[in-house]
């Protein structure tokens, strides 16, 4: 029940109840989350909160863009927090604003408040309707005070709005391709930029040739190894950028490392050495009979947004506007007025939905390029938008990742003891993290800051390279260990689910091999070392989905195909998740089905749930089956959708998607908790499939066929 | 370089656009004529963002040289609307929840109006194959195969505008 939930630390940092909602468009409640969208529905699952607290319709609530000068600020919109974060604060703050209107229209009317309800915003008496809405009464008094915890929400079990399969607000608009994405927008005499990027992370502008620019340019911008362009159209900014690249002169120095020698690349490193668990248990070390132990490796993974990253910005004397498809409007604007010597108050930034976020991408580094650009044509707009290359070789990317595992098993096949080394570059490199801009711009031009390698967060298991690292299962001695990387050859950052991508799949991977050595059937291993009864549940339940117990066996099965399983409760602490897997091995890898059973707590909108988990199921196949950041010494290869090939609609697996109701348990986020999962029961299948194990990603024929012949 | 007058058929009705010979077609679609429909993802035809119907066929405009457009009939995501009402395939997106970030959805549907308009009754296999050369990062792709198997089971009545307005011409 929703008695006294502990305050939402978005409405901790933002207490007003002015600040999340108004009322100022007559019939219409506008409510202003801090979150954003980008395709994860999370507006229209706020919408529906908003909508059940104030018991106004859902047509009626106007969704407001997130901006530095009207918005509450939520930081990022990351982790998968906006339901329990943003959700939580205007589920507190219209429950709330509903009472307060109660208890004032009680007194007008000179009745007890608990006899009134509210319908469609209108207050609704037992002799009909009073006349008083949220638009009738006087909305400083109503919303100019401090958010208290004193008003109880609706439990689920009262909703009529929240907890069903809304329909997504914005679809509507990208069916029939009305303008609605930052690419989209056109400013009042706005022009166009682009810049030239460097040919390498490790690369010096010594100068620039002549160049025959087209004749709409305006002017070309050079500081330091930052060269740009404007341009009156977008078509003449790309002509001359495209011939300043040619005319640019560069000192160019090898800085990468081998690519087909990571796991060497990634030991080899100076690294920040951290303990995440340290529970040693003689006794249980002494129970020991058979240890197993194993390594597991994923590279560099791009996060290949379907749209280069676009910017706005304007300046006006000393101030700068920024249109931006950011995740964090706030953090952006203090990194830009630091990287820039301003005053945060001189920067606005304002959201504008781009296409689809899976992490920290280019779109801060292209709101900085516009900063650059539009200092040079003070009062005009500029618009940047990157190359399909940049964007798939210079935004942060996923760090490759090492996993050693080892475990003691005892009698009876019962796991002792469990070591896990983690190695990777750090996932926490977003813009203002460690007190440095972190904007690629920034780190080119003239007297720039350059890049730190990534910080990673608190070793919690939770955060960073670390998430997922501690396994979910009763393990008596425990020790986990994160080994992060000093240098950074290759810009690192947030990409959907962190370490827990690999950490799952490692760990998984492990438990299978595990129960092989134990002679125990995986589903019957993993529940053996499960207590926590709603993580047994999403197993049985994706097992019962997938006919697990039916499956067709070695000897009784068609050639080549496997079924794979694999769990994880998300961060440790969030949803859980369980997929299985049925892959076909033939001359190569296909992925034929997948299942996956998820508790995320109560749900606010389940078709959206299973929107988010159905395509995060898709992209961790693609991560687990195809993809992989290719580079030479000097610089990264793999810049088209030929040479950064990802998952396609002939290649793509059905997905079966159940939610295991637990609405007394509060929500938790669902885009990022399948990924770990999903890797897990590919490389699981893999392995029931092939017979041999493949420890590093991607499995692809190529890694399959390697690990077959060193079998 | 110098412009030239390109004459066209954009979503139904007649147009003289000046441009350069060798302009994108999609930058003539988004710049010269407004329509945000159809969308830049790679400017080299390899993802599908930017796919509009050229001659009744599915195909990039990114890399679709606009003098080549000259003489054509061009129908973009905005042009299947039939008086504000959506094509079938646009409203069997809908139906489905058929996206997430929606960015690649325009050239989807161009590519699924193409497919059904010369396989009213496709299978999903079929489906996937039409679908092959339009790329999606979030993973709708399951959803969007139902909403064009949707769109089929409509029937031979399935009405899309472009047949309309070649009727009504």
């Amino acid at each position: 029940m929703s008695g006294s939930p502990p305050p939402s630390p978005s409405l901790a940092a933002n207490p007003r109840l002015s600040e999340w909602l108004d009322f100022s468009v007559d019939a219409v409640v506008t409510i202003r989350p801090g979150k954003v969208e980008y395709g994860q529905g999370v507006w229209t699952a706020l919408a529906q909160i908003a909508a059940e607290e104030l018991d106004v319709g859902l047509d009626q609530v106007l969704v407001a863009g997130v901006s530095t000068s009207s918005s509450p600020d939520e930081g990022v919109t990351s982790g998968s927090r906006s339901i329990e974060d943003c959700g939580g604060a205007l589920r507190q703050v219209c429950a709330q604003v509903r009472a307060a209107f109660l208890a004032e229209t009680a007194e007008k009317l000179g009745v007890d408040a608990a006899g009134l309800g509210v319908e469609r915003g209108a207050v609704r008496t037992p002799g009909g309707q009073a006349g008083l809405t949220y638009w009738s009464l006087d909305e400083a008094a109503l919303l100019d005070r401090a958010a208290q915890l004193t008003a109880a929400a609706k439990s689920p079990a009262q909703w009529s709005v929240a907890g069903r399969s809304a329909p997504r607000i914005d679809l509507p608009d990208k069916a029939t391709g009305r303008p609605r994405f930052l690419h989209d927008l056109v400013l009042p005499g706005m022009l166009f930029g682009r810049v030239i990027r460097p040919p390498a992370p490790a690369a010096t502008l010594d100068g620039v040739g002549e160049a025959d620019l087209p004749a709409g340019v305006v002017v070309q911008v050079r500081d330091g190894s930052f060269l740009g362009v404007i341009a009156e159209s977008d078509r003449d900014a790309v002509t001359a950028a495209e011939r300043l690249a040619r005319a640019a002169r560069w000192t160019v120095r090898e800085s990468l490392p081998d690519e087909d020698d990571l796991k060497g690349f990634l030991l080899s490193q100076p690294t920040e050495d951290q303990p995440v668990v340290q529970r040693p248990d003689t006794e249980a070390a002494a129970r020991v009979e058979r240890t197993c132990a194993a390594e597991y490796t994923r590279p560099f993974i791009a996060h290949g947004s379907m749209a280069p990253s676009c910017a706005i910005a304007r300046w006006d004397g000393d101030q700068v506007s920024v249109w931006t498809h950011s995740q964090g409007v706030f953090p952006l604007r203090g990194a830009l007025a630091h990287g820039l010597g301003l005053d945060p108050a001189q920067v606005t930034v304002r959201h504008v939905e781009g296409a689809g976020v899976y992490g920290h991408n280019a779109s801060d580094d292209a709101a900085a390029d516009a900063v650059l650009l539009a200092r040079e044509v003070p009062g005009r707009p500029v618009r940047v938008m990157w190359s399909r290359p940049d964007e798939l070789s210079w935004g942060p990317l996923g760090p490759a990742m090492l996993a050693r595992l080892s475990a003691g098993l005892g009698t009876g096949g019962r796991i002792q003891t469990w070591r896990q080394d983690v190695w990777s570059n750090g996932f926490v490199g977003r813009p203002g993290i460690g007190g440095e801009p972190r904007l690629l711009a920034l780190s080119h031009i003239a007297g720039g800051t350059p890049i730190s390698a990534a910080p990673d967060g608190v070793p919690s298991g939770a955060m960073g390279a670390t998430r997922n690292a501690v396994p979910a299962y009763d393990i008596p001695d425990l020790e986990v260990t994160r080994h992060r990387l000093l240098t950074m050859p290759l810009r690192t950052s947030s990409l959907r689910s962190l370490g827990a991508f690999l950490n799952v799949f490692a760990i998984e991977s492990f438990m299978d091999e595990l129960a092989l050595a134990a002679g125990a059937d995986p589903v019957g291993f993993r529940l053996a070392h499960l207590s926590d009864p709603r993580a047994r549940r999403v197993i049985e339940e994706a097992a019962a989905m997938s006919g697990w117990a039916a499956r067709p066996r070695e000897g009784d099965r068609a050639g080549g195909t496997g079924f794979g399983l694999a769990f994880a409760r998300y961060k440790g602490t969030s949803g859980y998740c369980a997929a299985v897997a049925e892959v076909a091995a033939d001359t190569s890898i296909s992925l034929r089905r997948l299942w996956l059973a998820v508790d995320v707590g109560r749900v606010i909108n389940p078709d959206g749930v299973m929107n988010q988990v159905e395509g995060g199921a898709i992209q961790s196949a693609s991560w687990a089956l195809r993809e992989r950041v290719r580079f030479d010494r000097t610089r990264i290869t793999s810049v088209t959708w030929e040479s950064y090939p990802i998952l396609r609609f002939t290649e793509v697996p059905e997905v079966a998607v159940r939610i295991v109701a637990a609405p007394g348990e509060p929500e938790t986020g669902a885009g990022e908790l399948a990924q770990g999962p999903v890797a897990g029961a590919i490389g699981n299948a893999v392995a029931d499939a092939v017979g041999v194990r493949v420890r590093d990603l991607p499995l692809t024929t190529e890694q399959v066929t390697r690990a077959i012949e060193q079998s | 370089m110098a412009t030239v007058n390109i004459r066209a058929t954009v979503n139904g009705a007649e147009r003289v656009i000046e441009c350069e010979p060798d302009a994108p077609l999609l930058d003539v679609l988004r710049q010269d004529l407004g329509l945000s429909g159809p969308r830049f993802g790679c400017g080299v035809g390899l993802c599908g963002a930017c796919f509009v119907l050229i001659g009744g066929r599915a195909r990039s405009s990114c890399d679709f040289p606009a003098w080549a457009a000259g003489g054509q009939d061009i129908t973009t995501v905005e042009g299947l609307l039939y008086e504000g009402t959506m094509h079938p395939v646009q409203q069997a997106v809908v139906d489905e929840q058929a996206a997430q970030c929606g960015y690649c959805t325009s050239g989807m549907i161009m590519s699924a109006v193409a497919l059904l308009r010369a396989n009213p009754a496709p299978t999903a296999a079929e489906v996937r194959s039409a679908l092959d050369g339009n790329l999606c990062r979030c993973g709708s792709h399951q959803r969007i195969v139902r909403a064009v198997l949707r769109a089929a089971a409509q029937g031979t009545d399935v009405q899309d505008t472009g047949v309309r307005q070649e009727e009504a011409r």
